[in-house]
């Protein structure tokens, strides 16, 4: 397929990848705006939120306080933020719309469906409107698309490159996520407790939808090293940064298949997963979580890279 | 009846009876319930929006997706009708085509006196770089779109040719597809000839003109300007129902002998390029070095016969304004037939006589710019006030060969859907017709109608809408 098509799918799943992140982000720094801090008042993880959507340098500029309802204009309707919802699903559709050809009635029917819905939405008065029902409304909406992919699309090149994207885009921004909060698991607070400590895990684990699922997967009390291990290695755990780089193998082995020679995208793929499906959660702690989020987040960039580089420019590698 | 100051032909009637080919559509349209047809208006809305069936009109503020109107009263010629109106476009699309090939070899029809060399060569339309090369199967013009008018119940005229890259043809697809889906019982009703053979016969078409050095299946892509042309949707649409890629100038590139497309697995040949691009925006190194959306070295190696382009360029000089005038001329010439349709009696500014003839009687003529596309640059006579033919006459004045002036005709109209229920409006049609190996031309077309109550101008741009076209099977 041309370059450029593939290119256009591959970026039309990332940012609808992204808009759900932004979405969840927001759903965090909301959540816990409700929770009483140790320190008396009221907890505010707004900067650390805007700092993992990127755009926390921005916001000062153009909005000057971290004032809640001018956060959720910022992450859900600026379209001068790059990483707002808005900005993300329309991106998404842009890169859609240039690439109709290369996708189902189905998929173009419910990614323009949403964009369409979000405009309207745009046009409504904003108290109507509460920060649940917009971030639900965004999984929502990411889940049609994502399903009328999987329901409709033809298992070719095109769509091994749409979920190349998606696993990319979900790596990084589970990494960005749990960086957000990643003083919360660190060791010193190896028993994570009840109270209001406990709240700040329980959102973060919620923001993923996976406050429930932990349960399942661990027996026994809740671990900082637990819930560190679920959110990075748990390869049930369909957000878990093993998950997804295992996601991102499968598809470039894929395409490897479909034209019949692998080039340096699996190489590249094929040792981060190498890596981190030898590592256990000790190790994380040792090398500091923040540490290794960052670490991680680079070397996964350097996987979109190589796709990048090996399939997306049409000059052959 | 008379909402132009002149009466006019209702495609409908005849005296004040309702025709045989309208009476189910007479019937239908009486017993749609008000609320019943809101509802079909939006639901086909919706249905062009879902799709995506836009035109973008960028710079002007508001919506920069916006739909087409679509008139859900459908428009039907009877089988006899279109009977005359198929031999009369393939013997015009034939003649076109005769006359390119042509003007590129020897020119036998300026040597005969037929046609003034300068017109042909000093046309901005004429391509020096397309002289002694034969195109394959010496087709210029792959797609004709003959715009069509009607005055009477036997009366059509040809009111112009589209030689280059007319569009349109995806709302001659959609149109009827939405209609099969809204009002399936129309076509039980009425036998309909289909024309969703269309993208099929383009494919035909286009693989049919492969280069010589093409072996095997030929590759075929359509190149388009890009998302933000207006006719963006349509490329995309038909490159879809055709089964090609869709391409951009920056995924093109010309190495040896050949041009190639960039993809996922590397460089993969192309045989022919349907361009959806004026000549300018082919090859920056041969027209326009500032050029961002041609393919640097393509004329090179078209010229080599290493890929065709579809048109070819120079194809536009055969749909000139002031090249029009000669098509029934060209008919003869090359055919050794009678035109089937007539041309619109037309004044040629350049020339003195008619120019005067035009200045004295603006008040009732249609003034168009000779190389004017869209409705734009052009006297309605009939609908000016004095201010603004003044303004005409003194611009036709200054540069008299850039004008050619018409009788306003009596355009015919067909019923469509207005507030109060329907009213007559003025349509044209502009069939597509495909020239290949073979001439092949679907029942059908697209119908634009000119929504605005007495007005002559259908232009997606000023006012007007769609309408599906519908040819009755004998």
């Amino acid at each position: 397929m041309l370059s450029r098509t593939a290119d256009h799918l591959f970026w039309m799943m990332r940012y609808l990848e992204r808009a759900e992140t932004t979405a969840r982000l927001l759903e965090v720094g909301a959540r816990s705006a409700l929770m009483p801090d140790v320190s008396g008042g009221y907890r505010n993880d707004w900067e650390a939120v805007l700092q993992a959507s990127g755009g926390y340098e921005d916001f000062l500029s153009k909005y000057g306080e971290t004032k809640q309802r001018n956060i959720e204009t910022f992450l859900f309707f600026d379209e001068s933020n790059p990483s707002s919802v808005l900005s993300c699903i329309a991106a998404a559709r842009e890169n859609a719309r240039v690439v109709r050809t290369a996708l189902t009635s189905a998929a173009w029917d419910a990614l323009n469906t949403a964009y369409q819905e979000l405009r309207g939405m745009q046009r409504m008065e904003r108290s109507t409107l509460s920060i649940s029902d917009l971030s639900e409304w965004t999984m929502r909406a990411c889940f049609l698309v994502r399903g009328a992919v999987s329901a409709t699309q033809l298992r070719n090149d095109g769509y091994n490159f749409m979920g190349v994207g998606t696993s990319i885009e979900r790596a990084d921004n589970t990494a960005r996520l749990l960086d957000v909060k990643y003083f919360v698991l660190l060791p010193s607070l190896s028993y994570v407790g009840s109270g209001l400590d406990q709240s700040q895990w329980i959102t973060l684990l919620q923001a993923m939808s996976a406050d429930r699922s932990v349960n399942w997967s661990y027996t026994g009390e809740l671990t900082s090293s637990k819930i560190a291990d679920f959110l990075i290695l748990n390869r049930q755990f369909p957000r878990s940064l093993l998950s997804a780089v295992q996601w991102t193998n499968d598809h470039l082995d894929e395409i490897a298949r479909i034209y019949g020679h692998a080039t340096q995208a699996q190489a590249a793929a094929r040792s981060l997963l190498g890596e981190l499906a030898e590592l256990r959660v000790d190790d994380i702690f040792d090398e500091g979580l923040h540490e290794f989020l960052n670490r991680f987040m680079y070397r996964n960039g350097e996987v979109a890279q190589r796709v990048q580089d090996c399939y997306l420019r049409g000059i052959p590698a | 009846m008379s909402q132009t100051g002149q009466s006019f032909f209702n495609e409908m009637l005849n005296g004040s009876d309702v025709r045989a080919a309208y009476r189910s559509l007479e019937r239908w349209h009486r017993d749609m319930p008000d609320e019943l047809r809101s509802l079909k208006q939006h639901e086909a809305e919706q249905l062009f929006r879902r799709v995506g069936i836009t035109f973008a009109v960028y710079g002007e503020g508001g919506d920069p997706e916006r739909l087409i109107p679509f008139d859900m009263f459908p428009r039907v010629f009877t089988h006899e009708e279109w009977r005359k109106l198929d031999r009369g476009i393939r013997q015009r699309a034939a003649a076109l085509n005769a006359f390119l090939a042509d003007v590129y070899d020897r020119g036998e029809i300026i040597r005969a006196g037929r046609i003034p060399e300068h017109l042909v060569t000093n046309n901005e339309a004429y391509e020096k770089a397309a002289v002694g090369f034969r195109p394959p199967k010496g087709v210029y013009s792959h797609i004709v779109g003959v715009d069509l008018v009607r005055t009477g119940p036997d009366q059509f005229y040809v009111l112009e040719d589209n030689c280059r890259t007319p569009s349109g043809v995806s709302y001659m697809l959609q149109n009827r597809e939405i209609m099969m889906r809204m009002f399936p019982q129309l076509f039980l009703e009425n036998r309909i000839a289909p024309v969703d053979g269309y993208p099929r016969l383009l494919r035909k078409t286009l693989a049919s003109v492969a280069p010589q050095k093409c072996d095997g299946e030929p590759t075929v892509v359509i190149l388009t300007p890009g998302q933000f042309n207006s006719a963006y949707y349509e490329h995309s649409f038909l490159a879809d129902l055709m089964g090609v890629e869709l391409v951009e100038g920056k995924d093109l590139f010309v190495e040896g002998d050949f041009c190639y497309m960039r993809t996922t697995e590397g460089p993969r040949k192309v045989d022919v390029i349907y361009r959806r691009v004026d000549d300018a925006f082919i090859d920056p190194l041969c027209f326009r070095p500032d050029s961002m959306l041609g393919v640097p070295g393509l004329m090179s190696v078209y010229r080599s016969g290493g890929v065709s382009i579809c048109s070819a360029p120079g194809a536009g000089v055969a749909d000139d304004k002031a090249i029009y005038v000669y098509v029934p001329e060209m008919i003869r010439f090359y055919l050794g037939e009678a035109p089937i349709l007539e041309n619109v009696p037309t004044w040629q500014c350049a020339n003195p006589d008619d120019c005067k003839y035009v200045l004295e009687n603006l008040h009732e003529l249609v003034v168009k710019e000779v190389h004017g596309s869209g409705g734009y640059g052009m006297l309605v006579g009939p609908k000016a006030d004095k201010s603004s033919i003044e303004a005409f006459a003194a611009k036709i004045r200054a540069k008299p060969q850039n004008y050619i002036a018409q009788p306003t005709l009596a355009l015919s109209a067909t019923p469509t859907f207005v507030d109060e229920g329907i009213a007559p409006r003025h349509v044209d049609l502009r069939p597509y017709c495909l020239v290949g190996d073979s001439i092949e031309l679907v029942p059908g077309g697209l119908t634009r109608v000119a929504l605005n109550e007495g007005s002559l101008v259908v232009n997606s741009s000023q006012g007007g809408g769609v309408k599906d076209t519908w040819v009755l099977a004998e």
